[in-house]
C-alpha cells in the first residue's frame, strides 16, 4: 500500500512536470520543470529500491548536469527567445509522428494482455529479502568486477568529453 | 514493488514528453534537455526490469548511461556557446547554414 | 476506505519516530541556527576586545528572537521585473536541500534523526549539494546584475570544491569500509583510532572544502558586505532572507556532522577502545562542574541583580547536566545490578555530549578563521581549488588505497596502520605541492611571454 501511494506520487510528479518542462516558453522555468522530473525519478529509483541509483541520480544527474544547463542558459541571453514563437514550424507534423509512436507502444501493450503488465511472462519480482544485502555494495561488486573494462571505458569517455567542452568553450585569443 | 507494467507505462509517457519536446522546440537547449528526458525514461526502465529479476547488472547500465548523459550534455552545451558566440542565436530554425 | 485508513495507522505505528524527529528538526533548528549565530557574535567580540550584544536579555541571549521577530515583520519587497514563481522557489531549494540534509545524520549509537540509511554519507553530501540551485536561481530571479554575477560565483566555487571534498570524503571512506554512518564510526570504534589520524590529508582537503561549500570566510567573497552588496542574497528581505541565512548556518552544522562522524570519531570518546584510559568518561560531568563553579564565582562581579540571578541559574542548569552525564558512570560502583540496564543509555547520552563538543569545535574553528584570516580573491580561490586541492585530493585517494595494501600486506591494524599512512599522506602533499609549482612556473613564462608581445608591437 505504501508502494502504491509513493509510486503514484512520484509518477504523477515526474509526468505533470515533464509535460510543463516541454511547454513552457521560458527556458529556466523548463530547466526548473526538468529538476523536478529528475528529482521524482530519483523518488521512483528509491522506491524499487535501488538506493545508489537514486543518489547518484541527485548528485550528477540534478546536482551536475542541471547546474551545467542553468549556467549556459544564463550565459545565453535568452530574453530575446521570450518574446518569439515557441514551436517550430513542424510542429502538427511532429503531433501526428508522435501520436503514432505512442499508437504503437500502445498496441504492443494491448496484444500481450488487457492491462499493461498482465500480458507478460508471470514474474514473481525478486523478493526483498533475496536482494543483496546493500544495494551500494552490490553494485560496487558488479562494476568492479564484471563490468570493470566498460567502466574504465567510461572513465577514459568522461576525461575526452572534459576536454572537448573546455576547448570548444575557450575563448579564442 | 509494483507489476511491471506501471513502470513501463511511465517510462513510455516520459519518453513520448521527450521525444515531442525534441521534435517540435525551436530552442536547442530545450531540445537538448527533453533528450536528457528521453534517457532518464530508459532509466527508469532498467532499473525496474533489473528489480524484477534481482539482478543488478540493469543498475550498473543506468550508471554508464547517467555518466554518458553527463559528457553528452557537457559536449553539447560547448558547442551551443560556441554556436552562440558566431551566430547570437540559439533557435533551430536560424541555424541554417548548410541550407542551400 | 477502510483500508486506507488502516494502511495509514500502521505506517504511523512504524514510522512515527522519524517523522516526529523530521518535525522537531523543522521546529526547533531555526532556534538553534540562530543562537549559533549569537555564539559567533560574541565569539567575534570576544576576538576584538569587546563584549558584543549585552542589551537584549541578560547577557544578549535574546537577540537571536528579537533578530527573528524583527526579520519577520519586515516588508517583503519583490524586485519589479522579476520572476515572481522563481524568486520565490530559489529560498525554498535552499533550505529544503539543509534540511532534508539534517536527516540523514546520526547523533549517537541510537540517537538517528531518520532512518539509518544505507548509503548514509553519500545522501547527505549529495542532497547539500542541491543547495547550489538555491543560490543560482535566487541570483537569476532577482533582475539585478550584482546578485546574477554574485550567484554565478558563489555556485562555480560551490562546484569546484565539491569535487575536492567528495575527493577527501572518499580517502576516509577507504579507511572505513562502508557508507552507513553507524558502520563507520563502529569502523573507528573497532580499530581504535579516528580516521582523522589515518588519512590527515583527507581531513585537512575536507576542512578547507567545507569552508568554501558553506560561502565561510575566507572563501565568502559572493556574499560579503564590501564587495557585491551581498551578491545573490541582496534583492531578498525579511523573512526570504532568513531563509537563506537558516540554510547557511544549517548547512555549517551538517559539515561539520560529516566530518565528525568521518574523521573525527562521531560519538565516542577520545581512545575509545583502551580500557585504561577509562576515567576520560568522567571528563563530561566533571567539565559541566567546572562550567558551574566558574559561572558561580563570576556572580558577584555581575552588574545588575537580574544578571546574578542568570548567571546562578546558568550554574544550576550546568550541575544539573553533570548530575545527568554522571549518572551512568557513576552507577556501577553504586548499584551494580542497575549498571548492564543503563548501560545504552550511557553511551547515548555520553555519546550526544561528545558529539556535540566535536561539532562546536569544528564550527569553532570555522568562526576563528573567520574573524582571523583576510579574504580571498576570486580568480586565487579557483585556483586553490582546482590546481592544488583536486589534484591534492585525488592523489591522496590513491596513496591512502596503497598504504592499506601495504597494511593488510603486514596484517597492520589501528594505530600500527599510521606506520603506513603517515608516509603516503607526505607522499600526496609532496606531490601536490609539486604540481601547484609547476602550474606557478608555467603561468609565470604565460605572464612574462605575453608582456613580451605587447611591447613587440
Amino acid at each position: 500500500m505504501l508502494d502504491k501511494v509513493i509510486f503514484y506520487f512520484f509518477a504523477a510528479i515526474a509526468v505533470s512536470s515533464a509535460a510543463l518542462m516541454v511547454t513552457r516558453r521560458n527556458a529556466v522555468h523548463s530547466a526548473i520543470f526538468l529538476i523536478t522530473t529528475l528529482l521524482a525519478t530519483a523518488g521512483i529509483f528509491l522506491q524499487l529500491r535501488a538506493e545508489f541509483i537514486f543518489i547518484v541520480q541527485i548528485i550528477l544527474y540534478v546536482g551536475g548536469i542541471m547546474v551545467l544547463f542553468i549556467f549556459v542558459i544564463m550565459l545565453v541571453n535568452l530574453d530575446v527567445a521570450l518574446h518569439q514563437i515557441k514551436f517550430a514550424r513542424q510542429k502538427w507534423v511532429a503531433l501526428v509522428v508522435v501520436l503514432a509512436l505512442a499508437a504503437q507502444v500502445g498496441v504492443m501493450f494491448w496484444t500481450t494482455g488487457e492491462m499493461p503488465g498482465q500480458g507478460f511472462p508471470v514474474l514473481a519480482a525478486a523478493p526483498a529479502n533475496r536482494l543483496p544485502a546493500g544495494n551500494a555494495e552490490a553494485v560496487a561488486k558488479s562494476l568492479f568486477g564484471t563490468y570493470l573494462l566498460p567502466f574504465e571505458i567510461a572513465s577514459v569517455l568522461l576525461l575526452v568529453a572534459m576536454i572537448g567542452a573546455v576547448v570548444m568553450a575557450k575563448k579564442r585569443a | 514493488m509494483l507489476p511491471i507494467g506501471h513502470y513501463l507505462f511511465l517510462s513510455m509517457a516520459l519518453f513520448i514528453l521527450g521525444v515531442i519536446g525534441v521534435i517540435t522546440r525551436r530552442n536547442v537547449i530545450v531540445v537538448l534537455m527533453s533528450i536528457e528526458l528521453i534517457l532518464n525514461a530508459v532509466n527508469i526502465n532498467l532499473v525496474a526490469f533489473s528489480r524484477l529479476y534481482g539482478d543488478v547488472a540493469g543498475q550498473v547500465f543506468a550508471l554508464f548511461i547517467i555518466a554518458d548523459a553527463a559528457a553528452e550534455a557537457a559536449v553539447g552545451l560547448g558547442i551551443i556557446i560556441a554556436f552562440f558566440r558566431n551566430r547570437e542565436t540559439v533557435l533551430a530554425d536560424e541555424m541554417d547554414l548548410l541550407k542551400w | 476506505m477502510q483500508a486506507a485508513t488502516q494502511a495509514t495507522i500502521d505506517f504511523l505505528k512504524l514510522y512515527w519516530a522519524p517523522l516526529l524527529c523530521g518535525v522537531v528538526i523543522v521546529a526547533v533548528l531555526p532556534l538553534i541556527a540562530g543562537y549559533i549565530v549569537l555564539v559567533e557574535r560574541k565569539l567575534m567580540a570576544d576576538m576584538q576586545a569587546r563584549l558584543g550584544p549585552m542589551r537584549v536579555g541578560p547577557h544578549g541571549l535574546l537577540q537571536p528572537i528579537a533578530d527573528a521577530v524583527k526579520l519577520l515583520i519586515k516588508e517583503d519587497i519583490i524586485p519589479d521585473d522579476a520572476d515572481k514563481m522563481v524568486f520565490w522557489l530559489a529560498p525554498v531549494f535552499s533550505v529544503g536541500a539543509a534540511l532534508l540534509a539534517i536527516g540523514g545524520l546520526a547523533f549517537g549509537p541510537a540517537f538517528q534523526i531518520g532512518v539509518n540509511l544505507n548509503i548514509g554519507i553519500l545522501f547527505v553530501v549529495g542532497i547539500s549539494a542541491l543547495g547550489i540551485f538555491g543560490i543560482v536561481l535566487g541570483g537569476w530571479a532577482s533582475n539585478s546584475h550584482y546578485s546574477l554575477m554574485g550567484a554565478l560565483r558563489s555556485s562555480a566555487q560551490l562546484v569546484s570544491y565539491e569535487t575536492a571534498g567528495g575527493m577527501a570524503l572518499v580517502s576516509g571512506l577507504l579507511l572505513a569500509g562502508t557508507l552507513n554512518i553507524k558502520s563507520i564510526v563502529e569502523a573507528q570504534a573497532t580499530q581504535g583510532v579516528w580516521f582523522g589520524f589515518l588519512a590527515p590529508v583527507a581531513f585537512f582537503t575536507y576542512l578547507v572544502a567545507s569552508i568554501a561549500e558553506t560561502n565561510r570566510a575566507p572563501f565568502d567573497l559572493p556574499e560579503a558586505e564590501s564587495e557585491l552588496v551581498a551578491g545573490y542574497m541582496t534583492e531578498f528581505s525579511g523573512f526570504r532572507w532568513s531563509l537563506y541565512f537558516l540554510a547557511e548556518y544549517t548547512n555549517m552544522i551538517v559539515v561539520a556532522s560529516v566530518a565528525t562522524t568521518l574523521f573525527l570519531g562521531g560519538w565516542l570518546r577520545p581512545f575509545a577502545g583502551i580500557r585504561w584510559l577509562n576515567f576520560l568518561d568522567f571528563v563530561p560531568p566533571l567539565l559541566m562542574i567546572g562550567i558551574g563553579c566558574y559561572c558561580v564565582l563570576r556572580m558577584p562581579r555581575q552588574p545588575s541583580r537580574v544578571q546574578q540571578i542568570f548567571m546562578l541559574a546558568v550554574a544550576g542548569l550546568c550541575f544539573v547536566a553533570a548530575l545527568v552525564l554522571a549518572g551512568p558512570v557513576l552507577l556501577p560502583f553504586v548499584k551494580p545490578l542497575m549498571a548492564a540496564r543503563v548501560k545504552p543509555f550511557y553511551a547515548g547520552i555520553h555519546g550526544g555530549f561528545w558529539f556535540i563538543f566535536k561539532v562546536s569545535a569544528y564550527l569553532y574553528f570555522f568562526m576563528w578563521l573567520r574573524f582571523t584570516i583576510p579574504r580571498y580573491r576570486f580568480d586565487q580561490l579557483m585556483r586553490l581549488g582546482w590546481h592544488f586541492l583536486i589534484p591534492l585530493s585525488i592523489i591522496n585517494v590513491l596513496v591512502v588505497g596503497l598504504a592499506l595494501i601495504v597494511g593488510s600486506y603486514f596484517n597492520l591494524q589501528g594505530w600500527a596502520l599510521l606506520l603506513a599512512t603517515t608516509p603516503a599522506a607526505i607522499l600526496a602533499l609532496v606531490a601536490a605541492l609539486v604540481i601547484l609549482s609547476m602550474e606557478q612556473k608555467s603561468q609565470a613564462r604565460e605572464e612574462t611571454s605575453s608582456v613580451t608581445d605587447f611591447y613587440a608591437g
